[in-house]
């Protein structure tokens, strides 16, 4: 009785989730019924049962009838559905995840693929790799899965013969290192699901082969670390007021919290304290919660926060942004398409999200890219996407459950993804404030009287284009001629500012964003002085040039200095796209760092096409009619 | 894709701590599992530096279906729990306490056969006042309104259909909670968390939605439903081992009287006893340990045909 109390009491570690893929036929269903026969996991009266069905089909025994539960896969012979089924050896339990190989349903795949903590690869010794192992051996990396075991099946077939095992793993290895997997932890084991053979025990037919079996590969593979060490993610789920208590619910994605902790609320950037971590049923307080925990806190003070909204510490806040890159897998019938709209949901927020642009399609069978307009189905691709409002996510090697989002088209889940911020800059850097105790004061001269005295409107006419378009040599021309007619007229440029006002910042991303944030407020204290100041910056990302827009609607003035790639790079006056090119420079625009063209900007120059003469004339007969007194 | 540097950092140290795993103690004492020779499985060094106390086995499932209950109370405006009064059903139903803090926010249904045990009855009424349930009880029509062409048992268990799909209509539900387990049976174990029904209520199970990464299909036409599956990723020894940790009530039945108890409790007509001594939770968790019968044996309606559960399901049974 003792001894049997003791055991009910054994404190279980999680069962370690293993998914079987491979391409169709290869014998993964047949692999997991020996597993689970060999190792003594069969329920009693399921071998006589499946011996039933298999005779009923008139069939020899067909050991995949275990996880094929329905009739519809036991007629067709294969597997359409994502089946899960326990089993346990001595060192642990394990929750096997058969996943179909057939190519209509790898949606199936993914859905079991998703959640397993590693995966047996099969591979059939007859057939080698195929269409479906090449696609499932990339989806298990997309998705994470870095412990891989590969099973080369039907070595009955080819008399178990050593020289094909070995030119077969050569096929499968040279494809994973193509992928960037580390070898060195890939386990290949000849095996014959069939027979049994290095399933579970070392058979006589392969004396050739000392190393481990399947199962003791498996009680090999190590089970996942929690997200405790990243810094803290609670999504919010939920806010209930069930009772007198105001309860914001959700589970920690990764990090810990405790009681007395700031939250930063983003994207609204609001911040509480934590006054409690509310419990049923109550034993006791609460002082500290980890990543996985399903929590609900209350705060000091009474601030809106709503579902979607990401919680953080004030150290390390998930980015802001409005554009982003994802890795994606697409599932939907309808092909993705650039420039349509999708629904897209990272943890519980739900935004809309425009398709900017489809960077390449992803080939799994020789790992090429091409460039589309489209990505099919099944397909794997890199994307743009862009967002309306700025939202919360972290890349996703620093995050793995803040950097994934799945895309919903209509009713249904059409693709999964995984962000890659290179390029692309932390938002919230430029938004912060970090004096305080500032008022703003009134001038006395109203800015009319300024332009009256000048004779003309200030404002800001802001040129953005790649390196080489002819921004500096608009933006000059431009200066001298309308100076000459009398105008107040200055050029803030690119090269200049950097020997002074952003001398201390480079090219980076975030140095960019600042870079801006700088020139666009000098620019507007200019056209606040009634002066009409002309900026010459590549100014790549489009939130940027919107957030000086943002500054001054009135004076702003979008001009698009529009030059293709081709023509800058054969211009390339200062050499720098050969020195990109070589790899001597990096994050440079349209190179190696992305542009992002305006999209409604008040003058457009194609100096791809025109002469210099033809677009200072376009701009000056603007600035006549856009800066006069008498306009709008 | 740039790989995860702290996960690599991870797998090269496993590479090397995988290969001192020599012959030991397995974790479980069970003596029929198959010893595969490699030993115990290592703990992470990671997993020992961070604060506070840790995640077992029970906090991780029971984290998940709290995150599920919530998910569904979020996004499904008319939703329901169905309660069964079996031990399954009472695990969700106290997942569901923690989930909101003390209140159950929706109501619970309970489809009535007329068939049960009376200890089921018993406990019914009981907990319904004490937990101050609001509770719907739903009666089935007869068995002579079923489809004939069902073995007998599997007809019976199809009147529980019926009556869901009419609670289902009367009351305008969009969403039902139930207690379903994967390693019940098979073809539960092929089933979504979210799981779509049409207006039929039928389930196609030949092509399900994808779901990945706790991101449930949420949004369905009109007329269509959800089925909600909180505890699906449970096995039955899990549910027991929760049930003592939490103390969790429970109708007697599942204990032994005179050498038999109940695993799984369904009409009386059509579920019938195992052999067993255990008489307390402890020996029930033992009993599971080593047993090799199925949990569903004693329930008439899975055995009859090679797919008669399958049909039902299809139909729309839980």
């Amino acid at each position: 009785m003792n001894d049997q109390s003791s055991r009910a009491d054994v404190q279980t570690t999680l069962p370690l989730k293993i998914v079987i893929v491979g391409h169709v036929d290869h014998g993964k269903s047949t692999l997991i019924g020996r597993l689970f026969h060999d190792t003594g996991s069969l329920p009693d009266g399921k071998l006589e049962a499946i011996q039933a069905m298999s005779e009923r089909r008139g069939m020899p025994f067909e050991w995949a009838f275990l996880m094929d539960a329905l009739q519809a896969e036991r007629d067709q012979g294969i597997t359409i559905d994502v089946s899960h089924i326990h089993f346990r050896t001595n060192a642990r339990e394990y929750v096997l995840i058969d996943a179909p190989g057939h190519r209509e349903f790898v949606k199936n795949m993914i859905t079991g693929a998703a959640q397993a903590d590693a995966a047996v690869l099969v591979v059939d010794a007859r057939e080698g790799m195929q269409e479906q192992t090449r696609r499932h051996a990339y989806l298990l990396h997309l998705l994470g899965i870095r412990q891989v075991v590969v099973a080369i099946n039907k070595m009955d077939l080819v008399d178990y013969n050593e020289a094909r095992f070995q030119q077969v793993s050569a096929e499968v290895r040279d494809y994973l290192a193509g992928l960037g997997i580390d070898l060195r932890h890939t386990l290949l084991i000849p095996v014959s699901a069939r027979d049994g053979d290095n399933i579970v025990s070392l058979g006589k037919t392969m004396p050739w082969y000392d190393g481990e079996t399947l199962a003791q590969s498996l009680d090999g593979l190590q089970p996942p670390v929690p997200s405790l060490d990243l810094p803290l993610r609670l999504p919010v789920q939920d806010v209930y007021k069930f009772d007198d208590r105001r309860i914001i619910a959700g589970r920690i994605e990764s990090g810990h919290l405790r009681q007395g902790d700031i939250l930063l609320f983003s994207p609204s950037n609001k911040r509480a304290r934590i006054q409690s971590i509310e419990a049923w049923p109550t034993r006791g307080q609460v002082l500290a919660c980890r990543a996985g925990q399903s929590i609900g806190v209350t705060l000091d003070e009474q601030i809106f926060v709503e579902r979607g909204e990401i919680a953080s510490l004030d150290t390390n806040p998930p980015m802001l942004t409005n554009v982003f890159r994802g890795r994606i897998f697409w599932l939907g019938h309808q092909p993705l398409m650039a420039g349509r709209r999708y629904k897209m949901k990272l943890c519980t927020a739900q935004y809309p999200v425009d398709v900017e642009k489809i960077e390449k399609v992803i080939d799994v069978n020789d790992l090429g890219t091409v460039a589309a307009d489209r990505v099919e189905r099944n397909a794997i691709a890199e994307v743009i996407f862009r967002t309306r409002a700025q939202i919360p996510l972290d890349p996703f090697d620093h995050n793995g459950i803040t950097g994934r989002f799945v895309i919903v088209d209509e009713f249904d889940i059409v693709g999964g993804g995984l962000i890659n911020m290179d390029g692309y800059a932390d938002q919230r850097l430029s938004q912060r404030i970090k004096s305080t105790n500032i008022f703003r004061v009134e001038h006395r001269v109203p800015i009319e009287e300024r332009w009256q005295q000048n004779g003309h409107r200030g404002g800001v006419l802001w040129m953005t284009g790649l390196s080489g378009s002819g921004k500096s040599t608009l933006a000059f021309s431009l200066e001298q001629y309308l100076f000459r007619k009398g105008y107040q007229v200055y050029v803030l440029d690119g090269d200049n500012v950097r020997h002074g006002l952003c001398s201390d910042l480079g090219f980076s991303p975030e140095d960019r964003v600042e870079n801006i944030r700088r020139v666009g407020h000098a620019a507007i204290l200019f056209a606040r002085a009634g002066f009409l100041c002309i900026t010459a910056f590549i100014s790549p990302y489009r939130a940027d040039r919107e957030r000086v827009r943002a500054l001054a609607p009135e004076l702003f003035h979008e001009v698009f200095i529009d030059a293709d790639l081709k023509t800058c790079e054969e211009r390339d006056p200062k050499g720098l796209y050969a020195k990109a090119r070589r790899g001597e420079i990096d994050d440079f625009t349209g190179i190696s760092a992305p542009y992002e063209a305006p999209v409604n900007a008040e003058v457009r120059l194609d100096t791809s096409h025109q002469t210099v003469e033809a677009s200072l004339a376009e701009l000056s007969d603007y600035v006549m009619r856009q800066f006069a007194i008498t306009a709008h | 894709m740039s790989a995860l540097p702290a996960a690599m950092a991870a797998l090269s140290m496993l590479g090397r701590l995988r290969r001192f795993g020599g012959a030991g103690e397995g974790l479980h004492g069970r003596t029929k599992a198959f010893d595969t020779g490699s030993g115990a499985v290592k703990k992470l060094p990671g997993q020992l530096l961070a604060s506070g106390v840790s995640m077992d086995h029970l906090d991780v499932l029971e984290s998940r279906t709290i995150y599920i209950l919530r998910e569904a109370f979020n996004k499904i405006d008319k939703l329901a729990m169905l309660w069964s009064l079996g031990k399954d059903s009472n695990v969700m139903l106290w997942c569901a306490k923690k989930a909101f803090f003390g209140h159950v926010p929706f109501p619970l249904v309970n489809i009535d056969t007329g068939m049960k045990f009376p200890e089921m009855y018993e406990f019914r009424d009981r907990y319904i006042k004490e937990w101050n349930l609001d509770c719907l009880i739903a009666q089935c029509p007869p068995v002579e309104e079923m489809d004939p062409t069902l073995p007998p048992a599997a007809r019976s268990a199809a009147r529980k259909t019926a009556a869901l799909k009419r609670v289902l209509r009367e009351q305008g539900y969009t969403g039902v909670i139930a207690g379903i387990r994967r390693d019940e049976e098979g073809t539960r174990a092929k089933e979504r968390v979210f799981s779509p029904r049409s207006e039929q209520n039928t389930w196609n199970f030949r092509d399900q939605p994808p779901e990945f990464w706790d991101q449930f299909n949420t949004d369905f036409p009109p007329g269509t439903h959800l089925r909600v599956h909180p505890i699906l990723h449970w096995t039955e020894i899990d549910i027991w081992r929760y049930t003592k940790r939490e103390a969790i009530p429970l109708v007697p039945l599942y204990f032994s009287r005179n050498g038999k108890r109940y695993r799984s409790l369904g009409d009386k007509n059509i579920t019938f006893p195992v052999d067993s001594q255990a008489s307390t939770l402890d020996e029930i968790i033992s009993e599971l340990m080593e047993t090799k019968i199925a949990e569903r044996t004693g329930r008439a309606m899975d055995h009859e045909a090679e797919d008669s559960f399958e049909r039902l399901r299809a139909d729309g049974y839980m």
